[in-house]
């Protein structure tokens, strides 16, 4: 359990979007077990970790996420047989971009998390929240002139 | 009755859109006819003043092209706005920004010591002078506008009521929504709901192409001077980088008929915000790997990824410039 905080109080704010058929359950399972996860993890249910389009992630940042977190089926566990194949080249693809951009890749983080494992999903909730605080919060620079 | 208004004016661009205005050909005599051209620098001979002392809303429609990268172009887009009825961005680059908007890659101080410092064909002496807002001379002040640090697309600084997208717009395109205009002005027509993207279809550069399509599963990028593309087949199903899946249609699919790969001109297609975002989805279905390492040894072929899936439409985009996250 991990309730202390940083010195500086910066508290950030991850969108997490998780798969209806792990993840989310995996979230759920930690609720009803009482199992503390990070509360800094907004979650976004989504059926699929297909689902989330790149775009998703790129809008979070602009509305001020400092993180985003994917998180779905294991391998052959998807219940749409191959979605997470297609998130997991999704989000490499992503952070080859992030990186030109000049986002720090580690904002974004792909993990893989059954219904059962709701120790991983709490686990997984603070080791990303702790990571995002090393990394402070994200400034973007949209629309300045001159 | 007086002739309606007509005003053309272009921002940061690079005189294409006004090419391809004259590229309507005979057209272009029913346009001098139609309107009262009022603002034109590129063709004719006006000064600014003369916008500045006409009524508000005097202007029937004003093809605004160019993005907005300086002090000048954004009082000229907020005075054409002021006294137009219909503003409309004219081409990629008032629309998303276009090539200008690459420079959204670097900052300001970046350009700036590549032109006027480091670039070979600087003679020596002139390395190092850069360009002021103000100057004193004997005879006075003289100015420049101010150089901006992020290139911006027309609708970032003011309200804009039609896009026609393209790099050019395809003249054919123009032509039509030109004579589609003097009928509504004539007919007292209704006009399309605002925001509408005239002169362009709905659906993606794909829709159009003529080539055949398989079931993608991409090993490897190609860059096109690597490889002779086959001309009847899919240019993605051999590997080369084809912007068509996330690119509008409308252009006639010039390119990949000409064995060339969309270059995504005509910016994303309808309920897309962000087309790099919406190709990364459309590759990452096709690509063939499943381990970190795999995919990123298939994706290192593509060079550049922004300047490639961002070419027209970065200053657009939702991230629309480099950003300072690495210094923490």
């Amino acid at each position: 359990m991990n309730t202390e905080h940083n010195t500086n109080g910066f508290e950030p704010k991850i969108v997490g979007f998780l798969c209806n058929w792990c993840a989310y359950s995996g979230a759920d399972l930690a609720g009803v077990s009482r199992i503390q996860s990070s509360p800094n993890i907004r979650i976004i249910r989504t059926m699929c970790s297909g689902r989330v389009d790149p775009s998703f992630i790129l809008e979070a940042f602009k509305r001020g996420a400092d993180g985003v977190l994917v998180a779905g089926c294991h391998f052959g566990d998807c219940h749409y047989l191959e979605g997470n194949f297609k998130t997991i080249r999704r989000i490499e693809f992503l952070k080859m971009l992030l990186n030109q951009f000049g986002i720090n890749e580690k904002r974004v983080r792909l993990e893989w998390i059954s219904a059962s494992e709701a120790e991983k999903y709490a686990k997984v909730s603070f080791e990303f929240t702790e990571e995002i605080k090393k990394l402070g919060p994200l400034k973007l620079f949209r629309n300045e002139r001159g | 009755m007086a002739k309606p208004k007509l005003a053309l004016y272009w921002a940061a661009s690079c005189g294409g859109c006004e090419i391809t205005i004259l590229d309507i050909e005979e057209k272009i005599l029913d346009v001098a006819e139609f309107f009262d051209i009022v603002f034109w620098p590129c063709a004719m001979d006006f000064k600014y003043s003369d916008i500045e002392s006409m009524d508000d809303n005097s202007i029937d429609i004003t093809l605004f092209n160019g993005a907005i990268r300086n002090d000048e172009n954004e009082h000229i887009a907020k005075l054409l706005r002021r006294k137009s009825k219909l503003l409309i961005a004219f081409g990629s680059c008032a629309s998303e920004g276009c090539i200008p908007g690459l420079a959204n890659l670097f900052t300001k101080e970046d350009i700036f010591d590549f032109v006027y410092k480091e670039s070979p064909s600087l003679e020596d002496e002139s390395k190092g002078i850069f360009p002021v807002t103000s100057t004193q001379q004997a005879e006075g002040e003289t100015t420049l506008p101010k150089f901006w640090n992020t290139v911006h697309t027309l609708d970032q600084i003011v309200d804009v009521d039609y896009y026609i997208p393209g790099c050019p717009p395809q003249s054919f395109q123009v032509a039509a929504v030109i004579l589609a205009v003097i009928d509504v002005l004539k007919t007292g027509k209704e006009l399309p709901p605002k925001g509408s993207v005239l002169g362009t279809d709905s659906k993606t550069c794909c829709d159009e192409c003529p080539r055949i399509r398989k079931e993608k599963k991409i090993k490897e990028f190609f860059r096109p001077h690597e490889i002779i593309p086959k001309e009847d087949e899919c240019l993605l199903d051999q590997g080369i980088l084809c912007m068509g899946p996330a690119t509008r249609s409308g252009c006639g699919a010039l390119c990949v008929k000409a064995n060339v790969p969309c270059r995504g001109c005509y910016g994303p297609p309808p309920n897309v915000k962000d087309q790099g975002a919406k190709m990364i989805s459309a590759l990452s279905s096709v690509i063939d790997a499943t381990t970190p390492e795999e995919i990123r040894k298939i994706l290192d072929k593509i060079a550049d990824p922004i300047g490639t899936l961002y070419r027209f439409s970065l200053a657009a985009s939702l991230l629309q410039r480099k950003q300072n996250d690495m210094i923490n």
